[in-house]
């Protein structure tokens, strides 16, 4: 892999401005320039106090139920011919992805800063029904954004949300989808910046967001690594997640950016093909911009407009990605691809018979990628996959795709 | 001295205070919006903010994303925005134009590009939303070059040292936001926002426009005692909303609103 650049200090990255390279920063109107420099001081803060960290791990371990396992897929990889391929169980995490790991953090800070209410933007409902479990947990009035699209393909999550006694608001404006969630969130948060916190589910938006989702994510990454390491005996090869915003991404990743034996594939959403247009593939097809409070691969037209996306998996189908992402893409030290839709439901199927595990759609991605890359690998060589959330969400949508009406 | 600061300069020596309409360039058709900005001209203003449309506005109310909306239908893009200030600048060499609008657009473009042919067009200032000073080394200094002043908000929530670095960066005027939110919402309490300008004012000279919350010639007033400028944005593009079936009335029925608050302004 060609890397001419101190891995170290890549790991180090963002510097105090919440730069990765070229990418990050704090591009925000300047009613929230206050607020985003509060919580950074917040943040920088009680990650270093022990006193947080104990709470904090505790409930990962006691409530998330934390570690997740590092589960061998013998009879995928014997079928697939090829690399092993493990799957990092972040689906069986309470609530079903990894989107909790961040929003205990998150609402967390929210309570140390006694912020009563807490917002946030949500694409397949996983991240919103995440900060709904936090913020019923917690005691906090809560408030999600939801594109109207992703309200109707994602309606179970929407009704899980309301049952944690979170109010869901369907947004009507521009794509109905992700990125319009989190304008909508935005808005609302520059309203109510005096008593609210904004619960971002990516490891996107304006500094520190990309940082500290990262560092409440990087326990899958930790985990990962001491798992190899105890059931294989070494590192893994190759490791493999779906990037949308890309949190459960950089959370896999970014404990190993040092380990530069180790390779790392970021798998976008293809949807019908790059070729056509409609996808939602930033990294692999994009160019740089700035949206939602940071630089980083955009899709955009040649006059700066955001164009839509297109996913049949709603929590990939977002414009943009996580500013780190776009550092380790330039650098060379992780490397996107991508699965379209048809290869990504493939997968979803496969992963569901052959392993009877039912994963997201999103996570499919990843999977179907592995299962690609696995081939071209030997036997003793082994991928880890980031299985990032579980598959219950998306049964209405399956079903639609095979013409069943449940 | 730039176009922006002449205009303030002479408005001062007139003992008046400069009003400031926004409209979104290309709303709702591209053909309506030069004739439009003579028209606010002829009515009073002293410096139009254009607003370059943009996909995702995010600090911008529903009036004004429906307004970006509407331009984005004729594919309303930056360079076509600075085109309609080059021709308003065939009839009008006085009246200052500040863009206002979002990043992407210029960053896609390149500041250099952008700052060669806002000069050319006749651009005086550049208010991006979504760029604060932290991030703005290489665009303050591009733009300067250019002669194009940059403008900065300051908001209710702007701490003291950050107003005084923000009044470092600024150049032209500063817009004080006078409401915690987004455009076209709440009322503003002219209270408040006179004795955050007392505030702003120990750490520049700099004239300071108020915007947000405007709505009517008494409030346009009201501001105009405490602020040097008065900034009216949402109640334009609402009554250009009401008349996007009839663009031969957009040009007078808003310019009336201006003329009410320049009326109110001066008396």
């Amino acid at each position: 892999m060609p890397i001419n650049i101190d891995l170290k200090a890549l790991s180090q990255l963002p510097d105090s401005k919440g730069h990765f390279g070229p990418y990050g920063g704090r591009f925000v109107s300047e009613t929230l320039m206050a607020a985003l420099q509060q919580l950074e001081e917040t943040y920088e803060k009680l990650w270093r106090d022990p006193a947080f960290q104990e709470e904090f791990d505790r409930d990962l371990a006691h409530y998330v139920g934390r570690p997740s396992p590092l589960y061998h897929a013998q009879h995928l990889s014997d079928k697939v011919g090829g690399a092993q391929i493990y799957l990092k169980r972040e689906d069986l995490n309470h609530t079903g992805a990894h989107k909790i790991n961040n929003t205990i953090g998150q609402a967390l800070l929210a309570k140390f800063t006694g912020k009563p209410r807490v917002i946030a933007e949500t694409g397949a409902g996983q991240h919103g029904v995440a900060t709904a479990t936090v913020a019923a947990r917690l005691g906090l009035e809560c408030q999600v954004y939801m594109g109207a699209e992703d309200v109707q393909r994602q309606s179970l999550n929407v009704y899980r949300m309301k049952l944690l006694g979170a109010e869901v608001i369907a947004v009507e404006s521009g794509t109905r989808t992700l990125k319009d969630a989190m304008n909508e969130a935005m808005r609302d948060w520059v309203t109510n910046v005096d008593d609210t916190f904004y619960i971002i589910g990516t490891a996107a938006g304006p500094h520190p967001y990309p940082k500290l989702v990262r560092d409440f994510q990087c326990v899958i990454g930790r985990e990962a690594r001491q798992q190899c390491l105890d059931q294989i005996g070494r590192l893994p090869d190759a490791l493999v997640a779906c990037v949308g915003g890309g949190s459960n991404a950089i959370g896999l990743f970014h404990p190993f950016i040092e380990d530069a034996d180790v390779k790392m594939f970021g798998v976008e959403a293809g949807g019908y093909g790059i070729e056509t247009g409609q996808h939602a593939a930033p990294l692999s097809a994009g160019s740089p911009g700035i949206l939602h409070g940071n630089r980083t691969y955009l899709m955009s037209d040649d006059a700066g407009q955001i164009i839509g996306t297109h996913s049949v998996s709603a929590g990939l189908d977002y414009p943009g990605v996580g500013p780190e992402h776009s550092y380790l893409k330039d650098t060379g030290r992780a490397v996107y691809v991508d699965a379209t839709d048809d290869e990504a439901m493939d997968a979803f199927r496969a992963l569901t018979r052959i392993e009877g595990i039912m994963p997201a759609i999103e996570s499919s991605h990843a999977v179907a990628y592995a299962m690609k890359l696995a081939k071209e690998m030997d036997k003793d060589q082994t991928i880890v996959v980031n299985l990032s959330g579980r598959g219950d969400k998306d049964i209405h949508t399956v079903a639609q795709i095979d013409g069943i009406n449940i | 001295m730039s176009r922006i600061s002449t205009s303030f300069e002479k408005l001062k020596m007139e003992g008046r205070k400069a009003l400031i309409p926004y409209i979104t360039a290309g709303d709702p058709a591209p053909n309506v919006t030069v004739d439009l900005l003579h028209g606010l001209v002829a009515a009073g203003a002293d410096i139009i903010e254009l607003g370059v449309p943009f996909s995702d506005p995010m600090a911008d109310g529903p009036v004004i994303q429906l307004a970006c909306e509407r331009a984005l239908q004729h594919n309303t893009r930056l360079l076509d925005v600075l085109a309609m200030v080059a021709e308003f600048r065939t009839k009008d060499a006085l009246t200052p134009i500040v863009l206002m609008g979002y990043l992407n657009p210029i960053e896609i473009l390149g500041y250099e590009r952008f700052a060669d042919e806002a000069e050319k067009a006749g651009v005086d200032g550049v208010l991006t939303v979504d760029l604060p000073p932290e991030e703005s080394d290489d665009f303050n200094r591009i733009m300067r070059a250019h002669g194009i002043d940059t403008i900065y908000l300051i908001a209710p929530t702007t701490e003291d040292e950050r107003i005084k670095y923000i009044c470092e960066n600024g150049s032209g005027y500063l817009y004080y936001v006078s409401v915690k939110g987004v455009t076209g919402s709440a009322s503003l309490n002219v209270q408040a926002v006179a004795d955050k300008l007392a505030h702003i004012r120990k750490y520049t000279d700099i004239p300071l426009g108020v915007g947000f919350g405007i709505k009517d010639a008494e409030s346009a007033k009201a501001v105009s005692v405490v602020a040097d400028g008065v900034i009216v944005g949402s109640v334009l593009v609402n009554k250009i909303a009401d008349l996007v079936k009839d663009h031969g009335q957009i040009a007078p029925q808003v310019s009336a609103i201006i003329k009410d608050m320049r009326t109110a302004m001066d008396s």
